[in-house]
Formats: C-alpha cells, sequence, structure tokens
C-alpha cells in the first residue's frame, strides 16, 4: 500500500479526495455563516451548536487532517513536478491555451493558505477553540456572542476587503480544482467533462457569492 | 494563387538552442534568414538556413524529423512557447511560415523535460516512451494461432474510442507542454486503445500498474489537470483517456 | 544464369506453400537459443520479423536510424491492408486476390510468391486483430471493408486514414514485447554501413552510432535487411526524409543481385511542388478518386491565364474543361490505376495543359460530388484530407478545385530474393519493400502493408529456420575477425574521405542534381535517349560529388550532413543502376514506362516475348558494368493478357 501512495495516480488520487472533502466543509462552514445574514441569535445558536455537538468535535480534527494531506501532498507534487522539467528550463513562457487557475493552482493554494491561517486567528482561535479548550480543562474564554465578534470585524473595510480577497482566490482555485477532483478519480469522459466544469463552476460561484456576502453585509448594514 | 503572386518573402530572427552533445552547456544563438516563402513549412524553413550554415562552414543546426507529413511523430520543437508551434492540430513538419509574420523574432528551443534529454541543439533522447510501452503496451500475442479477426464482434463506439486513442504519434508534445513534463497522455492513450478491446482487457490489470510506475520512475512529473497536452496534441487526443486510465489503475490496485 | 535459383517449391500453385512448410526444415527449441539473427530496419516487415524471431527463441538484434522503431515510414500509409477474407460475401478468394495482384503488377511478378502472399493475408487480419489493432468496424462489431483501385471487390481493412500506422504500432508492440522479455536487443539511431561476409555467407553489420559517430561490429547467423525502398533516389517523392536506398545497395555491393531496379510506382495524387525549398512531397489519399473529378482547361489560354494567377479554376465553365480521364477511359473514368492515371497527368502538363504557377498540376475538382451527395457528406468522407490539403496549400477544397500531381511512392523492385526471401548472398534476408518479389512493375493499393507483414508474421520465420538448421553446429562468431575489420576499415575509409573533400557544394545540392535527372530522364516516361543521357548525367554528377562535396562537422558527433552524403553516395550508384535497367528493358509495363512501346492510344505495351523476366543485377565493382541475370518467369496458372482499363 505504501508503494500505492507513491506513485503519480494515487497522489493525484489523495489530492482529489481532500480536496472533495474540503469542499464539502465549505458547504457546511457556508450554511452556518448565511444564518448570521437572517439573525444574531440564530447564528450564535449555531455557532454554539458547532462548539458542542459531538460529530462536529469528531469532525474537526479530521477536517485539520484533510487540510494537512492537501497541503502536504501538493508540497510533494509541486516539487516533483518542478524537478520533472529538468534543469534547464524554457525561455518562453508556455503559450498553450489553458485556463490560468489550472496552471496557478500552488500559488492560489499558498493564497489560500495565508488567509488561512488569519482567519483561524481572527475566528476559530475566539470561537470553537475557546470552547475546545475549556472541554480539556484548559483556561479558555468561550465566547457567548460570537456574531459581535463578526460584526466588529467587518465594520473594518480592511478586514473585509482582505477577506474578498481570500474569497476570489478561492473562486479561482475551486473552478478547477472541482472538476479535477472527479478527473483524478478517474470519474470524467468526454461527455461529463463540460457538466463537471459547469457544476464546478456554479459551485465555486454559489460558494464564493455567499462567503462574500458576509463581509459585505457588515459593511454596509 | 492569385494571393501567390503578391505573396512577400519573410524576413525573420530566429533565436535557437545550440547544444554541442548531451554534456555540454547550450545556449541560444541568433540567426537572420531571408525571404522565406510564406508557403514552405517551418521545417523547411530550418532547411533554408542549414544550407546557409553550409555554405559558410558552420555546423548547421540538427533537428529531428522524418516523415515530414505528421504521422511519424519524430519532429518535434518547441516554438515561440508552444510545442509544434502556433496552431493546433498539427506537428512541427505540418506548420508553414504563414503564420508567422514578417520581421518576428521566432524563439526555438527542444523538448525541456528530466525525461527527454537534449543529444544535441534541438534533439532530445525520447527513448522513455518506448521503455513504457515496453512495460505493458501490447496485447501479449504471439504471431499464429490467433482467432478469425471476425470472431470477436466489438462495439463500434468502442472500437472508435480505442481508434481516437491509438492515433497517438508518440512525438512528446504532450510531455513538453505540460508545466509538469507530465507523460500522462501518452501513457494513458495506449493504456485506454488497449483497455477498450476486448483483446486487451485480459491483461488490463497489470498492463496499468506496470506502465504506471514506469512512467513514474522514468522522472516523469504528475498530472495537474492543466489539458496543456490535450490543447497541443497534435492528434487531439483528449484527456478523457487520462481520467480513464485513472480508473483503471484504482480498480486495478484494489483488487491487488 | 546458374546462380540464380527461384527455389520455387513443386506441385500445384495452391499448394506450394503448404507443401514448403511441411518439409522444410526447423530449429528445435534448445538450438534457437545459440542462433543470433540481425534485423534492418524496424518498419512492418522488420518489426514483424523481429518480434517473429524472438517469440520463437531466436535471439535477434534490431537496428532502426530514428530515435524510435515506431517513426518507420510504414507508419505513413492511409489507405488500408488487402486480404482474401471475403466478409463482404462478393466473391472473393485468395485466386482473386493472387489474379489481381499479377495483372496489377502488369505480368512481371513470380507466381508462387503472391499466391503465397494472398494466402497468408488472412492471417495478418487476424494477428493484427489480435494485437489490438483498432481496424474500423460497422454496427454489429464486425470488420468494415472498403474498396480501393483494381479491384472489383471490397477487400480492403482500414483504420481511419491511418491503417498504416496502426498496423505499425502493432508490430512494433509486438517487438516491444519481445524487447522486455530480453530475446530482442533494440538499437535505435543506429545506421548500417556495411554486410559483412565470413565464407561467402552474411555473419554480421558493420553500422554507424548516429549520436555519436562510433563505428561498430555486430555478428549473427543470418541477417534480414528491411530497410524499405529507394524513392529519395528522385530527392522529391513521398518518402520519409530518412528512407533511404543505401542499405540495399551495400547489400549489392557485396555480391546480392538487385532486381528490377528501374520498377518505381508514380502515385498520381500528391500535392504539387512549390518551391525550390521543398523537401518532400505529401500524399492525398487515393479515395480522393472516388468522388473526385479530374480535369485540365481544354484551351491552352485558358491554363495560361490560369497559371498566371488571371483566371480562378472555377471561372471556366464546364463545355471548356478536359476530364480527360474520363474521355479516354470510359470504364474506369477517374478510378484507373495509379499509373494510369499518372501517366496521362504528365500528357497533358506536357502538353501545356497543366495548372498551378509550374504548369505541373491538374485540378481534382470535388464541386459535383458536393452538388449531387451534399458538403456533409463529403466532409464526412474527406474532411481530415481536405483539412490537412487546406493546411498545406491555404486553398480550401471545398471552395476551389484541389491541385494534384503525380509523384515517387513506391519502389517495387529491391534485392532479388528466391521464395524464401533469400537474396543471392546465403544468409542474407530482405523483406518488404526492400526486396523486389511479390508486386511485378506495378503496386496495387494497399497491398505494401500486406507484404511487409506477409514477409515478416508469415514467411521469414519459417523460411530462416531452413537455413539456420544447418548453422546450429556454428558457434557464435567473434567481431574480431578479420572480416569484421576489413568491413570496419572500409567504412572509416569512406567516412574520412567524404570528410576531407570540403568541396563547394552541399550534399543536398548533388541529391537534388540527381532528383532532377532521374525525374526528367527516368521518371514517369522514359526513351532511349533520355536513358542514356541519364546515366551519363548521373555518372557527371557522381564524380563531382567526389571532388566537390562540403560535409561539414565533425565524424564522431551527430551530423546530419554526414549521414546524407553516405546515402547520396549510395543513390548516386543507384540511380544508374535504375537507369541502366530501364534502358534494357524494351517495353513498358506497370510503372515503367518507353515512350518507344505504347500503343496507338497511349497505353503501356509489353514485350512479353522478350521481356518477361525478372532483370537481376550483379555488381562487378565500381569501374565496372553490371552484369545481367535473367529470371525467367513463367506463368502457369494465369492467363497472360494486355491489361485493360477501358471496357
Amino acid at each position: 500500500m505504501s508503494c500505492f501512495c507513491l506513485s503519480s495516480l494515487a497522489k493525484k488520487l489523495i489530492m482529489s479526495i481532500s480536496g472533495a472533502f474540503l469542499m464539502v466543509f465549505l458547504v457546511v462552514h457556508l450554511g452556518a455563516n448565511l444564518t448570521a445574514l437572517f439573525s444574531q441569535e440564530l447564528y450564535n445558536e449555531v455557532c454554539h451548536f458547532m462548539d458542542t455537538n459531538l460529530l462536529i468535535r469528531v469532525m474537526v480534527p479530521v477536517l485539520a487532517a484533510g487540510f494537512a494531506v492537501h497541503i502536504a501532498f501538493a508540497l510533494l507534487l509541486t516539487f516533483q513536478n518542478f524537478m520533472a522539467r529538468g534543469e534547464q528550463r524554457y525561455a518562453v513562457a508556455g503559450k498553450s491555451d489553458v485556463s490560468w487557475s489550472s496552471r496557478n493552482m500552488f500559488v492560489l493554494g499558498v493564497i489560500v493558505l495565508g488567509f488561512l491561517a488569519l482567519h483561524l486567528f481572527h475566528f476559530w482561535a475566539k470561537m470553537q477553540l475557546q470552547t475546545f479548550l475549556g472541554l480539556m480543562g484548559m483556561d479558555a474564554v468561550p465566547n457567548h456572542d460570537p456574531y459581535t465578534l463578526v460584526r466588529e470585524l467587518f465594520g473594518n473595510p480592511v478586514y473585509s476587503v482582505v477577506y474578498l480577497i481570500w474569497i476570489w482566490a478561492l473562486w479561482f482555485h475551486l473552478t478547477h480544482g472541482f472538476w479535477s477532483a472527479f478527473q483524478s478519480m478517474g470519474l470524467n469522459n468526454a461527455n461529463w467533462l463540460p457538466r463537471l466544469k459547469v457544476a464546478g463552476t456554479v459551485y465555486a460561484w454559489v460558494i464564493a457569492l455567499g462567503f462574500s456576502a458576509i463581509p459585505i453585509y457588515f459593511l454596509f448594514f | 494563387m492569385i494571393q501567390n503572386m503578391e505573396k512577400k518573402g519573410l524576413n525573420l530572427t530566429l533565436k535557437i538552442w545550440r547544444q554541442e552533445n548531451a554534456r555540454s552547456k547550450g545556449s541560444f544563438e541568433t540567426y537572420q534568414v531571408q525571404d522565406i516563402s510564406p508557403d514552405c513549412s517551418f521545417l523547411e524553413m530550418l532547411d533554408q538556413l542549414n544550407e546557409k550554415l553550409v555554405d559558410k562552414f558552420e555546423k548547421p543546426v540538427c533537428f529531428d524529423h522524418d516523415c515530414r507529413e505528421g504521422i511519424c511523430g519524430m519532429c518535434s520543437l518547441y516554438i515561440n512557447g508552444r510545442p509544434h508551434g502556433n496552431d493546433s492540430g498539427i506537428t512541427t513538419c505540418q506548420l508553414h511560415m504563414r503564420h508567422f509574420k514578417d520581421g518576428e523574432t521566432i524563439w526555438i528551443e527542444p523538448w525541456r523535460s528530466r525525461a527527454f534529454p537534449v543529444i544535441k541543439d534541438l534533439v532530445v533522447d525520447r527513448t522513455a516512451l518506448d521503455k513504457i510501452i515496453q512495460e505493458g503496451g501490447y496485447v501479449s500475442v504471439n504471431t499464429g494461432g490467433t482467432p478469425d479477426g471476425n470472431a470477436l464482434p466489438i462495439r463500434k463506439e468502442n472500437a472508435d474510442l480505442a481508434m481516437d486513442a491509438a492515433a497517438c504519434i508518440g512525438c512528446g508534445a504532450c510531455v513538453a507542454a505540460c508545466k509538469n513534463a507530465s507523460a500522462m497522455l501518452f501513457v494513458s492513450a495506449k493504456v485506454s486503445q488497449l483497455a477498450l478491446l476486448p483483446q486487451g482487457r485480459v491483461e488490463a490489470r497489470e498492463r496499468v500498474t506496470r506502465m504506471v510506475s514506469k512512467m513514474d520512475e522514468l522522472g516523469f512529473g504528475n498530472c495537474t489537470n492543466t489539458r496543456a497536452c490535450e490543447a497541443e496534441c497534435p492528434k487531439e487526443i483528449k484527456i478523457s483517456n487520462i481520467a480513464r486510465m485513472n480508473r483503471e489503475f484504482f480498480v486495478a490496485r484494489l483488487q491487488d | 544464369m546458374v546462380k540464380l535459383d527461384a527455389k520455387i517449391p513443386a506441385g500445384p500453385l495452391a499448394d506450394k506453400w503448404a507443401q514448403y512448410k511441411a518439409t522444410q526444415k526447423l530449429v528445435n527449441p534448445a538450438n534457437k537459443r545459440k542462433l543470433d539473427i540481425i534485423v534492418v530496419g524496424t518498419g512492418l516487415a522488420g518489426a514483424a520479423a523481429a518480434a517473429s524471431f524472438g517469440e520463437l527463441g531466436f535471439n535477434v538484434k534490431i537496428f532502426c536510424i530514428q530515435d524510435s522503431p515506431r517513426r518507420a515510414h510504414s507508419i505513413a500509409a492511409q489507405g488500408g491492408i488487402n486480404a482474401a477474407k471475403n466478409y463482404q460475401n462478393d466473391g472473393d478468394s485468395v485466386y482473386r486476390l493472387f489474379y489481381d495482384t499479377i495483372k496489377g503488377g502488369d505480368y512481371r511478378a513470380r507466381e508462387a510468391n503472391v499466391y503465397r502472399l494472398a494466402e497468408v493475408s488472412n492471417n495478418i487480419i487476424d494477428q493484427c486483430v489480435a494485437q489490438g489493432v483498432p481496424f474500423a468496424r460497422d454496427y454489429g462489431g464486425l470488420l468494415d471493408n472498403r474498396s480501393f483501385g483494381g479491384a472489383q471487390v471490397s477487400r480492403t481493412f482500414y483504420a481511419r486514414g491511418q491503417t498504416g500506422q496502426q498496423l505499425l504500432l502493432g508490430a512494433y508492440s509486438a517487438l516491444s514485447r519481445q524487447i522486455r522479455k530480453g530475446a530482442v536487443k533494440m538499437f535505435n539511431r543506429e545506421e548500417m554501413m556495411e554486410l559483412v561476409l565470413i565464407d561467402g555467407k552474411a555473419r554480421g553489420i558493420i553500422t554507424r552510432n548516429i549520436v555519436t559517430g562510433a563505428v561498430q561490429r555486430h555478428s549473427a547467423h543470418a541477417v534480414v535487411l528491411a530497410t524499405g525502398g529507394y524513392g529519395n533516389v528522385f530527392f522529391l517523392s513521398t518518402n520519409a526524409m530518412g528512407s533511404n536506398g543505401a542499405a540495399a545497395m551495400r547489400c549489392y555491393k557485396k555480391g546480392a543481385f538487385f532486381g528490377n531496379p528501374c520498377y518505381v510506382q508514380i502515385h498520381p495524387t500528391c500535392i504539387p511542388v512549390h518551391g525550390d525549398y521543398q523537401s518532400k512531397l505529401t500524399l492525398m489519399s487515393e479515395s480522393l478518386r472516388n468522388d473526385g473529378r479530374i480535369w485540365v482547361p481544354k484551351k491552352l489560354e485558358d491554363a495560361e491565364a490560369l497559371r498566371a494567377g488571371k483566371l480562378k479554376p472555377t471561372q471556366i465553365p464546364e463545355e471548356d474543361r478536359d476530364y480527360y480521364l474520363e474521355r479516354r477511359y470510359p470504364a474506369f473514368g477517374n478510378l484507373v490505376p495509379r499509373d494510369v492515371a499518372s501517366r496521362a497527368a504528365k500528357e497533358r502538363c506536357d502538353a501545356g495543359f497543366g495548372v498551378n504557377e509550374t504548369g505541373l498540376a491538374v485540378y481534382l475538382d470535388f464541386a459535383d460530388a458536393i452538388r449531387r451527395l451534399g458538403k456533409d457528406v463529403i466532409e464526412a468522407r474527406y474532411g481530415n484530407l481536405f483539412q490537412m490539403y487546406e493546411k498545406i496549400t491555404d486553398d480550401n477544397p471545398y471552395e476551389t478545385p484541389m491541385m494534384i500531381y503525380p509523384a515517387i511512392h513506391y519502389s517495387m523492385g529491391g534485392l532479388w530474393v528466391d521464395y524464401e526471401l533469400q537474396t543471392t548472398i546465403p544468409g542474407l534476408y530482405a523483406a518488404g519493400e526492400a526486396n523486389f518479389s511479390d508486386h511485378g512493375a506495378n503496386r496495387l493499393g494497399a497491398s505494401a502493408l500486406m507484404q511487409g507483414l506477409a514477409d515478416g508474421y508469415f514467411v521469414l520465420p519459417y523460411t530462416i529456420q531452413n537455413y539456420l538448421s544447418h548453422e546450429i553446429q556454428v558457434p557464435r562468431f567473434s567481431t574480431e575477425l578479420k572480416e569484421f575489420d576489413d568491413a570496419c576499415k572500409s567504412v572509416q575509409e569512406r567516412i574520412n574521405k567524404l570528410m576531407s573533400i570540403g568541396g563547394r557544394c552541399s550534399v543536398d545540392h548533388f541529391q537534388r542534381q540527381l532528383g532532377k535527372v532521374m525525374w526528367d530522364k527516368v521518371g514517369m516516361a522514359r526513351t532511349k535517349e533520355s536513358l542514356t543521357e541519364a546515366i551519363a548525367e548521373i555518372q557527371a554528377i557522381r564524380e563531382e560529388f567526389w571532388q566537390n562535396v562540403r560535409v561539414t562537422g565533425e565524424r564522431d558527433e551527430f551530423n546530419p550532413e554526414l549521414e546524407k552524403a553516405l546515402r547520396t553516395a549510395e543513390h548516386l550508384e543507384l540511380g544508374e543502376l535504375m537507369a541502366r535497367d530501364a534502358l534494357l528493358r524494351e517495353e513498358s509495363c506497370g510503372g515503367h514506362f518507353r515512350e518507344e512501346f505504347q500503343t496507338p492510344e497511349g497505353e503501356a505495351l509489353r514485350q512479353d516475348a522478350d521481356f518477361m523476366f525478372v532483370s537481376c543485377w550483379e555488381y562487378r565493382g565500381a569501374d565496372q558494368e553490371p552484369e545481367l541475370h535473367k529470371e525467367p518467369l513463367n506463368y502457369e496458372s494465369i492467363k497472360i493478357a494486355q491489361r485493360n482499363y477501358k471496357e
């Protein structure tokens, strides 16, 4: 099995499975966030549920592992791919007709990751992490009104803009990542490719517009 | 033909990669060619340059070429950032000079890949592709003793898809175009052709496993689904073949 | 005469091959391991033979000049491969395929060989299907056929317009399998420079590594030459740039007879020459003649206006067009055999009716077919070809007629071989286009693939054992023997000589000059005068070449100029041999047309009483004329007739 994991196709399979898992997570996350557009109580209640539900508690480390695997394999693949080109590289950059995001998945991934750190620091560290610390009997400052935290942060235009940039980098990453995951898993053919591309584009727009709605809402309302 | 009368010869600047042999360090040299007919092919333009170089007692530029009709897969060249140049569905020998503008500068580079070391100038060693085929790109039948050709009906759709994949000419443009120097399109074309046909199904599992592991061993990169291979393939082979190979590979390994 | 024994088995024609196989000597498996075979060339014949030898258990070394065995020029064949399967129930049979091939070859091929070819044609299809060659199929899942020139049945199997490619890749895959097994050792970018004889038998070859320039020695118990044809003697041909007749010439100089060198085929549907810089000619599939109509203007002034670009072909009214094939051959029309169509085009162009700037082209017009069947149907049938034509010429054949002109395509002549495909040198075999055996004076479409694979898969693996069974006591040869030293030295000397001339003209200059003489005087229409002149001119070019050729670069490096020089040196001798053979053959047959010998209507006129033989040329030294030997052709099963495609 170790041999299998190191084969080029298996590495891509791992990238696509972890990626698909993260895409499912994005949907759940978006669902929770959007409640903030409706009412403070509802949002706080959802946050509380997220902090205390057993399944979610189990899934958080799995999610973290999902990120870790996705990032680790991205690093490995990118390094190997760089090496495969050989020492002498082309003098003229490739002019093939391909989508920009497909060529820049690693860069987009790094951008997404950078903002992710900021995001964890801004919210997760002050919300779910505190509950978990409390559960583990450590010093914690449970946050009983995450809604206000969100509202205050996005009231600051700098953060809103930063988040919007992040979300749109994620959009690029997803437009390629969605169908690409199916392709790497072998779940694609000439008929399904256009369908998957449409589905991926729809998915990326839903995610990006949905997530963008929140900073915009708090910035203006 | 009426336009032919008015067609003017092209004057071009060529930046060509020159490298004495596999061990030496190469560099770009600049050459000027004058009055190139827009109707001649890219390789014929290089022929004319070479004839001039020979006249001056200089060494001509080495490049691979053979059939000059787009089927043998021998010609290569990375021209202005694209394998086989700026047109689709063709090889370099089918690229015509009418696709270039008078006064243009053309950069000509060899295929770049760790698995394709440069032999001289623009000539690279593509035996890595042969080695992958040797690992299983065949049906294990000996000469003679085969059943009648019509003993085994094959769904037309499958036969056609197999033919689409079998059209690969093994030129390596997919590797050259891929930012990861990946040979997935090449390998998947052969895997697909034989996986689609009942004759090839018998040893499909061993085939895909062996061919993929050979491909990895030879230092080709991984696929990141950029589709540059598909965009540059002179035979327009589709990435659905890569998906099929992935599927074949996972199913084969799951059963191990 | 004594030396030529075709070794045709006795008995009725249909039983000869079975009889041969039943009585030939075989080599047992333990002994096969001790025997080495060299195969030169990786096309259909070479790859198929090497793979089959490897499967049998022999040790095989195979050589090609390209970077991979898959590049061999068999790959470029478009149309298809014939077989007498009779899947269409249209009355085909082995005998009919045999008969059509003999007739198509204008009664200049050996009956027994051709019958065997027709016989094994069916096995070839089965073999290729089993290898996974994706032949075209119909909706029931069974193999599809198409018809081809010179036959009244549909017997051609095809894989789109890439049949040669698919068959070659099939043979290449079988070869790859043997390479993996270790039964075959592959040497790519390695060119055969010399045949090594020990006690009169072929025992090895000297090669030059194209990358390093190293001259190397290889020994074996038998050598198979499968190096293709020599169309590139003409400089411009549909052959690949690397295709050359040098290896065959090198064997000829070691004593192998050259059979029928004057028989070369000219293909009528190629894209015309467009400039001095042109390096090769591109073939457009013959299938285009199924729907295209060939014409030139009736009036000379129209032709001149078209050449000057003052008129467009679409502006010529119907009544001013001369559909000369339909006019001359009402029964077959545009579908007459290749040689007939080619000569008719030349006749019109020589008379001043040719089009294109050069005056060396005729129209192939699809306007009628598009009107009759619709653009969609034509696109479905010929879309790829039309696209290819447009890419090359920048003309859209849906709107303006294509222009075509004949070009050198295939050489029927080659090393003389007997029924076992053995040349006059014991242990040296020739297969595929490199031998002379099956096509007579003209090859039918879709027969070259058939012959290459028949020789490689189904003939040589049997016949070579008949020879090797006598060699089982012979231990492997050391490459340190004096014979190898001598051969190596002669190669080195030849290379040194070429490198040291340092003359004024490039190799291409000489090859082009030779090509022009060949095309003008030893081409589609030959006369005693033109051939006599050609011989003198070729000799002069050859002399000039050895004094004035310029080969740049070093001998011990990747040096394409040196490669070309070495090949051109051989072509300069082969060209003369072709002219000599054509001069000798005072008749017209198939691809060989002597203007002195034609019917009042301009058809080829054979002289069966005097020329029903294979001309076999024996090399007698650089400064001597070659000696002619004749192998008489005896037709026991076939009634000889004048070819007639009018009725």
